[in-house]
């Protein structure tokens, strides 16, 4: 039980690790700012590795747009002036959460448009399903299977 | 369901999914679009590598269709690339100017001594703020200007000579056919 509890205070410190060195190479005056540039950071991504946010990474570009964040932000631009300069600079690609517009829309909307044909179909199964009226059995039917009930256990039995 | 579209229906999902699967394997996932693309250069100021003292600007660029490489010494793939930059800028068909991203002046000038310089100017971005400007995000990246002095089109990687003849030079051309 201890061994699994050091393991996960092992992975939890590398884990935070990069976060805690990309927020200590910087001072900042206020809580919010610090925030602020945490959250920001964490938003953009790094466009060397690419599956790294800013905060994240050690890449030199990524620790020269930290860089620029800060520098931005300690001059008194706001977080959507930080993230229109990232934009228009390296595409929306530089987002982690892409912004809502036409030529993203299957990107939003997909997911709901493949649910809403899984139900339609779904729902068309289930309406089949209740329409098919079960078949009465006539009394020479109900004969004939439990008689055909009877033999197949009895068969199983035997093979025993 | 019609019968025949049990089997069809499947088959035409199956066929989408590796429509898909096939264009998505066979794309580049680290070549992104620039969205400089169509977008004046970029305002920058950059000290000349081999004129000290003098400065390379993006007024430098107009007039003329050129080519700007932005590359470094510490750069390998820049290496594999800059023999046929010197063959390029010795053939005479396009102006080439190099952007140095953060790079020591003088390691770039024995670089150039050692392997030939294909550079028209060269700009020194010592601490990368115009790379940023320029949304680059590894090196080389090579961009073509037009004559207004307008990023036409990016190249990520290295310059091969196919790229440079099939790529390039023809749209180099194009753009300068433009008024």
């Amino acid at each position: 039980m201890s061994k699994i509890f050091s393991m996960l205070f092992l992975l939890s410190v590398y884990w935070s690790a990069p976060l805690y060195a990309a927020l200590a190479d910087y001072a900042f005056d206020t809580k919010e700012e610090a925030t602020d540039f945490r959250e920001l950071t964490e938003e953009l991504r790094c466009m060397v590795c690419q599956n790294q946010s800013l905060a994240g990474s050690d890449a030199e570009l990524a620790q020269d747009l930290r860089r620029e964040v800060y520098d931005m932000m300690k001059s008194g631009q706001s977080k959507e002036d930080v993230i229109d300069f990232m934009v228009s600079r390296y595409g929306d690609f530089v987002l982690y959460e892409p912004p809502m517009k036409p030529s993203t829309y299957p990107l939003w909307f997909g997911p709901l448009f493949i649910l809403a044909i899984g139900g339609i179909i779904l729902g068309r199964t289930l309406m089949k399903k209740r329409r098919s009226k079960e078949v009465e059995l006539t009394e020479a039917d109900q004969d004939r299977l439990a008689k055909l009930l009877d033999n197949s256990a009895e068969n199983q039995d035997t093979q025993k | 369901m019609k019968p025949y579209l049990r089997f069809i229906a499947p088959l035409a999902i199956f066929a989408v999914i590796v429509g898909f699967l096939y264009k998505g394997l066979s794309m580049d996932p680290r070549a992104l679009p620039s969205v400089l693309i169509d977008k004046p250069v970029p305002a920058f100021k950059l000290e000349e590598l081999q004129k000290p003292g003098e400065y390379f600007t993006e007024e430098d660029l107009l007039g003329k269709v050129s080519l700007l490489n932005v590359w470094a010494t510490w750069c390998v793939s820049c290496r594999v690339e800059h023999p046929n930059l010197v063959a390029l800028a010795r053939s005479k068909q396009v102006e080439i100017h190099g952007l140095i991203w953060k790079d020591d002046p003088v390691a770039a000038r024995n670089y150039l001594k050692q392997l030939g310089d294909p550079y028209t100017s060269n700009g020194l971005d010592v601490d990368g703020r115009t790379a940023i400007d320029f949304g680059v995000y590894g090196a080389p990246e090579t961009f073509v200007i037009d004559k207004k002095g307008v990023i036409r089109h990016k190249i990520a990687g290295p310059l091969s000579p196919d790229i440079i003849n099939n790529e390039l030079l023809p749209l180099v051309k194009k753009l300068r056919e433009e008024g």
